[in-house]
């Protein structure tokens, strides 16, 4: 059999950057920091006080309070950044067999919220159980595709993938696999989170995962700057629309982009440390170029997964180093978490968005908050510092990790005959 | 109205994002307010934290309108 071909037809995202894909655009092309002090709680006694927040949202401008109060937050970030796209492709207008669309979206925790002011409630009480009848249905991960897929009636292939930050990247592969195979014709995929929670932003301070420059909270997510003292947390969501080729020419879509190939692989090492020797990453990089069926110099851009930890932006360098060679030379690499934060399962669906839109524009984002080499790097290596680059990208490549050793990459090019 | 009356009143428009002038005691949480079965247990859950009461679940069955919460809560809330 063979495999169809998939492309993209339709984008959503609301960030800590802007609540609109040409609003999300406009802050990675400009550069700009989405990152300030918290107010989703009281963190004056966290060590870590700020985040990448997304701004001037209200729930009411898009659900009845009824309905979007048995949504957590990241659920309401997945809805709305899918109808973004779901209305961009024109998946509603009776021209699509929803039978024959699926939901596969990526999450990395869930309801975090609702699963911890759920268990302080229980913990303050005397023991009676009281939770809510909501509490399961809204902090389970899945539940994300379940309402995509209630909104529109959308009955094809619905789940949500679990793989901490690459999340959304396994979902974007799992899609276009499915679709490549027959599953469906048009898949909505992306992923969401909602973490800036007291249990979130102080687990990961536990892991010694977070940056701590309070003072400087725009410039703290400073991937590949020698100074990095870790992530900044994000919230939000990204959504893509997936489609079998001839279905989507079919129809008439707008086509921003195909999906070349994916590749996925454990570094098999360490609950939260990259394998210093980038074995896994190495792995995933061949194993996306093979399918793909490209070669390291026919990509333009690769956006990394570059989170501004020590030991996580020098690996997955090293790792792509071994892999391109002097291949690496003429790309461009960025890291847009300077900018949006590290959005964990949502990571890979803005990050993949940020690529296609690359594509689009023939603009590289940058990566911004570079102040001071760091001597362990190539200095030869072009990571778009400070400044987005006018650059014609045919191909891009997203990587995206996660904790407990998962590798993703996907490859988007422009559509060719 | 009551005190109990007010705040049982109070609750349904809360959760069920209804207006308060459609809180009639005729009224019934599944046929009139639209609330499903979910929502229907959330609030009993919710008369059961405000009025410190514990509804056993087969009294919660006969208790499907506005005016039976009231009855109901009238009679046991301590």
């Amino acid at each position: 059999m063979a495999l169809r071909r998939v492309v993209v037809t339709g984008l959503g995202a609301i960030t800590p950057l802007g609540n609109t894909v040409a609003a999300y655009w406009d802050g990675l092309s400009r550069g700009v920091s989405g990152a300030g002090p918290i107010t989703r709680f009281d963190a004056s006694k966290f060590k870590t006080r700020f985040a990448c927040e997304v701004k001037g949202y209200n729930a009411d401008d898009f659900f009845e309070r009824k309905e979007g109060r048995k949504l957590d937050l990241f659920s309401q970030f997945a809805v709305v950044a899918a109808d973004q796209a779901i209305a961009e492709a024109g998946l509603t207008d009776g021209s699509v067999n929803k039978d024959r669309v699926g939901v596969i979206w990526g999450s990395g925790i869930g309801g975090l919220r609702t699963f911890q002011e759920e268990c302080v409630a229980f913990a303050k009480g005397d023991g009676t159980p009281r939770f809510n009848p909501f509490f399961i249905p809204k902090m389970i991960a899945d539940i994300a595709s379940g309402h995509i897929s209630m909104k529109h009636g959308f009955r094809g292939p619905n789940f949500v993938t679990v793989s901490a930050c690459a999340s959304s990247s396994n979902s974007i592969i799992d899609a276009f696999n499915y679709i490549r195979l027959g599953y469906a014709d048009v898949i909505v995929t992306g992923g969401s989170e909602a973490a800036v929670t007291e249990a979130g932003i102080g687990g990961f301070n536990a892991l010694k995962a977070l940056s701590e420059r309070n003072d400087a909270a725009e410039t703290a997510s400073r991937p590949y700057d020698k100074d990095r003292d870790g992530f900044v947390l994000g919230e939000g969501a990204g959504a893509l629309i997936l489609e079998d080729l001839e279905h989507a020419k079919a129809r008439g879509a707008k086509i921003y982009a195909e999906v070349l190939g994916g590749g996925m692989s454990a570094d098999a090492y360490h609950l939260t440390a990259p394998d210093p020797e980038g074995n896994g990453v190495m792995l995933v990089l061949n194993m996306a170029l093979r399918d793909a069926g490209i070669t390291p110099s026919d990509v333009d851009y690769i956006n990394t997964h570059g989170t501004s930890t020590p030991l996580g932006d020098g690996a997955e360098v090293k790792a792509i180093q071994k892999v391109f060679g002097d291949a690496i030379y003429d790309l461009n690499i960025s890291s847009t978490k300077s900018m949006t934060g590290h959005l964990l399962g949502g990571a890979g669906a803005i990050e993949a968005v940020a690529s296609i839109l690359a594509m689009e524009h023939s603009l590289v984002p940058p990566t911004i908050n570079h102040f001071t080499d760091d001597p362990e790097l190539d200095p030869r290596l072009n990571f778009t510092f400070n400044q987005a680059q006018q650059r014609e990208v045919n191909i891009a490549l997203s990587n995206t990790f996660g904790f407990g050793g998962h590798n993703t990459s996907v490859v988007f090019g422009k559509l060719r005959d | 109205m009551s005190e109990i009356a007010e705040k049982v009143k109070s609750i349904i428009v809360d959760k069920l994002g209804v207006e308060p002038s459609e809180v009639t005691p005729e009224a019934s949480f599944t046929n009139d307010l639209g609330a499903d079965s979910l929502d229907t247990v959330e609030l009993i859950m919710e008369f059961e934290k405000e009025f410190n009461v514990s509804i056993p679940d087969d009294q919660a069955e006969n208790i499907g309108t506005v005016g039976q919460a009231i009855a109901y809560l009238e009679e046991h809330a301590k």
